[in-house]
């Protein structure tokens, strides 16, 4: 185990260019640190920076100024050493690969021995409760179970950071909770620092010992929530009264965002703001 | 199973039996003259007299048609999985296929055979691959573009080098796309192979079956041609389609 930060973001501006006029400013100067085994929530409107700054922390996307550090190495280099397991919005498994082989796929990009995948991927499909499905197809199962397929493979190579796109955008309410608890489960289990990007106040304060919020135009951090509701979290932390206090700091940390809870309506006119359920 | 392949193959069968009847009562009935349509107890009676013939032409064009198509269908993946790797032999080739693709095969058959010699099997086989090349070109090239971007970021995100990407990601996702290609491509690998027949060369084949016959007024010999030829374009048809189940059990979507 390392004594390092998990992740260390210092200064971090993207700026995406526009052929035609200003372009946008998706983060301004954000800065944050996530130390090892923690779990943090980036929540916030849509525009916000909040996937941006996952994806510059997976070096999908390089800063336009600014550094990102995971574990002490430039992002890139992290990426190269594959320090990090994620998962997106979309399972985004192969449809014309069995869960199995889905799940292996990580492993066998890095060319791990079959002995030693076969083991890692059965030991993987227990904890994600799919190990009757080994041999199904993406398309047989269920969204949840697809979700839980593309968990399982974002933890083949026990990374010790997991970045997480909004990975149960997509689920209905009950899957979703019980996706949460599985997840608080897992990383009990695989000691691994979260950065978990979503727009649900609720499964923020559930999963996480901080959320940071988030404000668009241009993406900045306004306030980081520390959570303290304790490690051992199952179905019952939703009725307590810790858990109620947390969601209404952190949606009066939105209600001061411009364009945040309250007022959904963007310039283009799409109506998507954050969840309040 | 077989009840359901019963159930599906049954409805077209009738029908087909219904209409050839319906054909046998109308040429009867109304008299018709055979050098407007022959009935079709006469083309099956031709078609048992000329079955030794027949099955030589089949052969000949068949083979042919299958020549061209795996070259010209080798010669188009290959491309295409150059091209989409490779942004400047995708520049050089666009405008070539496109040429390609207008170019007329009853412009280019006359010239091809009289170039290759009226004993050589080449220029037939030459046009179905030109033919054949641009719609596997065209669908195998959409694709291999086609990648999620969601699929990207994670081959990304795995540090994959070029080639893990094509492996795993980019070819099985084309596959489909591909066989979109393959299946086009087949028939008109037949029809091309036969056309290109009506312009000289080697009688062996199918299409110089139907002309001489026609030429000699011999329309139910003609039409018993006709009927090997449609033959031949289904069991082509048929025979990529069994190639795409064997090979892409589940589709990319």
């Amino acid at each position: 185990m390392t004594t390092l930060d998990a992740v260390h973001v210092n200064q971090a501006t993207k700026r995406f260019e526009a052929k035609k006029g200003d372009g946008v400013t998706a983060l301004d100067e954000v800065n944050l640190t996530i130390r090892a085994g923690e779990f943090v929530s980036l929540i916030g409107p849509s525009g916000c920076g909040k996937s941006t700054l996952l994806r510059l922390i997976a070096d999908l996307d390089q800063p336009t100024a600014g550094s990102v550090t995971v574990f002490g190495k430039t992002a890139r280099q992290a990426r190269l050493d594959q320090d990090y397991g994620i998962a997106f919005q979309s399972a985004g498994l192969l449809p014309w690969r069995t869960v199995a082989a889905n799940i292996e796929l990580p492993l066998q990009l890095h060319r791990v021995a079959p002995a030693k995948r076969a083991l890692k991927v059965a030991e993987l499909m227990s904890l994600v409760g799919l190990a009757d499905f080994a041999e199904s197809f993406p398309d047989q199962l269920s969204g949840g179970m697809q979700q839980r397929v593309a968990i399982a493979r974002s933890l083949a190579e026990s990374p010790e950071l997991l970045l997480m796109d909004e990975p149960f955008g997509a689920l209905d309410e009950m899957t979703r909770e019980r996706m949460q608890t599985e997840l608080v489960r897992i990383c009990a289990e695989t000691g691994a620092a979260v950065v978990f990007v979503t727009h649900s106040i609720p499964e923020a304060v559930f999963l996480s010992d901080r959320v940071v919020v988030m404000s668009p135009r241009p993406g900045r951090i306004v306030a980081i929530v520390d959570v303290a509701l304790g490690e051992a979290r199952g179905e019952m932390l939703r009725e307590e009264e810790g858990f109620f206090d947390s969601v209404t700091e952190v949606r009066e940390a939105l209600h001061r965002v411009p364009g945040g809870a309250g007022e959904t309506v963007r310039p283009d006119g799409a109506a998507r703001g954050v969840d309040l359920r | 199973m077989r009840s359901l392949a019963l159930r599906s193959a049954l409805p077209p069968v009738v029908l087909g039996v219904l209409v050839l009847v319906a054909w046998q009562l109308v040429v009867e009935l109304g008299d018709i003259q055979p050098y407007l349509l022959p009935a079709p107890t006469a083309i099956l009676t031709q078609l048992v007299l000329v079955l030794p013939v027949l099955w030589a032409a089949l052969l000949a064009t068949g083979s042919n048609a299958l020549i061209g198509l795996v070259a010209g269908a080798v010669l188009a993946i290959g491309m295409a999985l150059l091209a989409s790797r490779l942004g400047f032999i995708d520049e050089l080739l666009t405008p070539i296929v496109a040429a390609v693709a207008v170019v007329p095969i009853v412009a280019l058959a006359p010239v091809l055979t009289t170039m290759y010699g009226a004993t050589s099997e080449t220029p037939r086989r030459v046009i179905v691959a030109i033919v054949v090349f641009v719609p596997v070109f065209i669908n195998t090239l959409r694709g291999l573009r086609q990648v999620r971007p969601v699929h990207r970021d994670l081959m990304r995100a795995y540090a994959a080098t070029n080639w893990q990407v094509s492996r795993t990601v980019t070819i099985p996702g084309a596959l489909p796309y591909v066989f979109t290609g393959l299946n086009i491509a087949s028939s008109l690998a037949v029809i091309s192979a036969i056309v290109a027949e009506y312009f000289g060369g080697l009688q062996n084949g199918l299409g110089s079956r139907i002309t001489s016959a026609a030429a000699n007024s011999a329309y139910p010999r003609a039409w018993a041609y006709v009927f090997g030829a449609i033959l031949l374009g289904v069991v082509f048809y048929l025979g990529t389609l069994a190639i795409e189940r064997a090979v892409s059990r589940r589709t990319a979507r």
